[in-house]
């Protein structure tokens, strides 16, 4: 018993020091990818814009000296990265790679930026708005999984979401366009919950023909329908409502409380599921559907309805989030516009440990990085727009390889609950 | 269910449960799909006539003629080129939805190697290409097991973050002055120079008849699939870690190898299809040159019930549903996404015998259908 105890920590101790090297080699590696291929064109200051012209409030521009700041994240990162190597642990290995990858972006910025002037409010501000959809799908991924049901078809319910809410809100406005999004990601879950709950379905699978079919339905009525009938795909757009006062604070003003219904709605989600899930009585009966359904059920919790309602409500959480699509951004359906974010926010459920609060921020990581590579492609970087154009997903990659093994999935994930 | 497959393939009696998944279960999929299809159709104003225009379309586009079933099997090749893989992987307890990215890469790099060896003979070029395009999609198909593998990553996500990353990078590939087609400005790769490319075969009978040497490379890796997952070493340890990991395990088969393994060789099937698509159909890439077949395929090895017999039936089936829904789009002026549809469904039904028997209770019987 003891042997097998030493062995253990003798393992972990062993797993922690290689974490470690690692982590200390990739922030190393960083400082030197800095030092060589960004230090020698960075002559000059690089210009934050913080105001746009018509904010009340005016803000002096953040300007910084390239090189000087470039040399001083050389010497972070390899400060971070040599303690690593020296004295490091497991507990210092995740933050110390936070803070790096942190001032490495900010280098980044500083290099593509310099010479130039680049409104670094608006990017933020474009931040919180692109999170939104994978914010959503994050949320609707970690209400159904804490039930114990995986749900791929996140991406199908997006779409379906995106879609009917251009249909909707072409023919009866935006907020009826609105509802019948939410009802139809509702809808959607309501069949995930049949296929895997009561027809025992493989989750991944089920989740999976729901992408597909919906794919193939939306595609097909908007290639049959909305070619000829353009009206049908002309929806109003949710304009950003800005907060009396809260709106004309500087930065914070901009990117949190000039927006429009789906960011407030996102961050409002966020925050009930995450009391709904672990201040509730029926939270906690949730998650222990998720964890353990066998004692769950032997308690007299109804597992079959307790799942059925949570992936329903998982369905409305991602149709809203669908809605985004359309309603929230250009009014007009296109093919398979949701473009895996779906899947992306199925990641930031994992990289946010299966918490609401968890997702939301990761959404914003994934935010941050797509629309840092909109605005880099602006500047005309010497780096191709395709490739900056994927770093959101190799971002996801990352995250999910290096997140694995320190978040848990709910303990009856994925597995199907037959009541004896 | 592998050994009832391999009790049948025997050409032992087959009894009626056997008959019963392998045939009356797909069959009642297929048409409660297009019943389904039929209504869609109806839902969104198309008359009834129009209706019974495009299946006759349907039917007629796929087997009607000689033509149609030259189309039927163009479309079928590389379905079961990628069935085959995503079976391979499912019987290894993977579920690889990164087909579409290996296809991508596996034709980027067949259509790559076939362009450069300008002037070489064909029985070098060919198979040089054939080879680049496997080794491509095996590649790229084992960073997500070897992840998988090494940090416990799951190949859904990584795998799909794998396929949007493969859309950029051919993006990227056929804009660079190496592999875009000279005095163009769109994205579009040089040709492949016909010593590279897959034969046609029945250009004699008729110039426009498409179908070509592929459907033998096809047939080839059918029974080179069944041999590897039934009858070797190798694909023995894929089955026992797909059907049991923990046992397989203690049975000191060593579990990472295996994932990077099934995913390697899953991809390399892929990797096969997407070069068969650039050097016997289109001859050079293009963006969304892979057309949603590593999708597609998923449906294939579901359908086929993850045995290569079973994928190679799927894939003409449903290389069947594209040809004739080109054919409906023509006739009947029907979306061809109305295929898509159906094939979803066709899944939908497949998958859970448990719905199946809810709406029709009579005629199947009562033990547990499947799975």
């Amino acid at each position: 018993m003891t042997a097998v105890a030493t062995n253990t920590t003798k393992m972990l101790d062993l797993a922690g020091k290689r974490q470690a090297w690692i982590t200390g080699a990739i922030l190393i590696g960083l400082g030197v990818l800095i030092a060589f291929f960004m230090a020698p064109d960075t002559q000059g200051a690089a210009t934050f814009r913080l105001s746009r012209p018509t904010d009340a409030l005016q803000v002096p521009n953040l300007v910084v000296s390239g090189q000087p700041f470039i040399y001083f994240t050389v010497i972070v990162l390899t400060f971070l990265g040599a303690r690593q190597f020296l004295r490091g642990g497991a507990q210092w290995a995740l933050l110390s790679l936070g803070i790096g990858l942190a001032i490495a972006v900010a280098a980044f910025m500083v290099w593509a930026t310099v010479g130039k002037s680049f409104s670094l409010t608006g990017m933020l501000q474009a931040t919180m708005v692109r999170a939104v959809p994978i914010a959503l799908g994050g949320l609707a991924g970690v209400l159904s999984e804490r039930v114990g049901v995986v749900n791929i078809a996140i991406e199908g319910m997006l779409l379906a979401g995106a879609f009917v809410g251009a249909l909707a809100g072409s023919v009866l406005g935006g907020v009826t366009g609105l509802i019948a999004a939410v009802a139809v990601g509702g809808l959607f879950g309501l069949i995930l919950a049949a296929l895997v709950v009561t027809y025992r379905m493989d989750q991944i699978i089920a989740g999976v023909v729901i992408n597909l079919f919906v794919l193939g339905l939306t595609s097909y009525v908007s290639s049959q329908v909305f070619q000829e009938y353009r009206d049908l795909n002309n929806a109003p757009v949710f304009r950003s409502i800005k907060i009396p006062l809260l709106g004309d604070i500087p930065v914070l003003g901009p990117v949190l409380f000039d927006q429009n219904i789906f960011v407030y709605g996102a961050l409002i989600m966020a925050v009930t599921a995450t009391y709904y899930l672990f201040h509730t009585r029926l939270g906690l009966r949730a998650r222990a559907v998720g964890e353990h359904p066998k004692a769950a059920d032997t308690l007299g919790i109804n597992v079959y309805r307790t799942r059925y309602i949570n992936v329903t409500l998982a369905g409305m959480v991602a149709g809203f989030g669908g809605a985004w699509f359309t309603l929230g951004s250009v009014g007009r359906f296109d093919e398979g516009m949701t473009g895996g974010r779906g899947y992306i926010g199925l990641a930031a459920m994992i990289f946010g440990r299966w918490h609401p609060m968890g997702a939301l921020a990761a959404a914003l990581v994934f935010g941050f990085a797509d629309s840092l590579q909109q605005k880099l492609a602006l500047l005309q970087t010497p780096i191709p727009s395709e490739f900056l154009a994927m770093a959101p997903y190799v971002a996801t990659i990352i995250v999910v390889a290096g997140l694995v093994g320190r978040a848990r999935a709910p303990a009856a994930d994925g597995k199907p609950y037959v009541k004896e | 269910m592998s050994d009832k497959m391999e009790h049948l393939l025997q050409g032992r009696a087959i009894g009626r449960n056997q008959i019963e998944d392998l045939v009356v279960v797909p069959l009642f999929a297929l048409f409660m799909a297009l019943f389904l299809g039929a209504l869609t159709m109806l839902a969104t104003g198309v008359d009834l006539a129009t209706i019974g225009q495009s299946y006759i379309a349907l039917l007629r586009g796929s087997v009607g003629s000689l033509n149609a079933v030259s189309e039927t099997l163009t479309a079928a090749t590389p379905l079961v080129l990628v069935g085959l893989g995503l079976a391979l992987g499912f019987r290894a307890g993977l579920f690889n939805i990164g087909a579409e990215g290996q296809v991508i890469m596996g034709g980027l790099a067949a259509v790559v190697v076939g362009f450069s060896l300008e002037g070489v003979p064909s029985f070098v070029a060919l198979p040089a290409a054939l080879i680049a395009g496997a080794l491509a999609g095996a590649l790229y198909a084992s960073i997500a097991g070897w992840l998988r593998a090494a940090t416990g990553a799951h190949e859904v996500i990584s795998t799909i973050m794998l396929n949007l990353i493969s859309y950029r990078l051919l993006d990227y590939m056929l804009s660079t002055s190496f592999v875009q087609k000279e005095g163009r400005n769109d994205p579009i790769s040089k040709s492949v120079p016909e010593a590279a490319e897959l034969p046609r075969l029945l250009t004699a009978l008729d110039p426009n008849l498409r179908v070509h040497a592929g459907i033998f490379l096809a047939l080839a890796m059918v029974a080179v699939v069944y041999w590897l997952l039934f009858r070797s070493k190798l694909g023995f340890t894929f089955r026992a870690s797909g059907e049991n990991p923990i046992a397989a395990r203690f049975a000191g088969m060593n579990a990472g190898l295996i994932i990077v393994l099934a995913m390697a060789i899953a991809g390399g099937l892929a990797g096969l299809a997407g070069a068969n698509q650039v050097l016997g159909v289109l001859g050079r890439a293009t963006p969304g040159f892979s057309a949603g077949i590593g999708f597609t395929a998923i449906s294939v090895a579901l359908l086929g019930r993850s045995h290569p017999v079973g994928v190679l039936f799927a894939g003409l089936l449903f290389g069947a549903l594209e040809a004739g829904g080109r054919q409906m789009q023509v006739d009947a002026g029907v979306s061809i996404d109305l295929i898509g549809i159906i094939q979803a469904l066709i899944i939908v039904f497949i998958a859970t015998p448990l719905l199946v028997r809810a709406i029709f209770p009579w005629g199947f019987r009562k033990t547990k259908v499947g799975s």
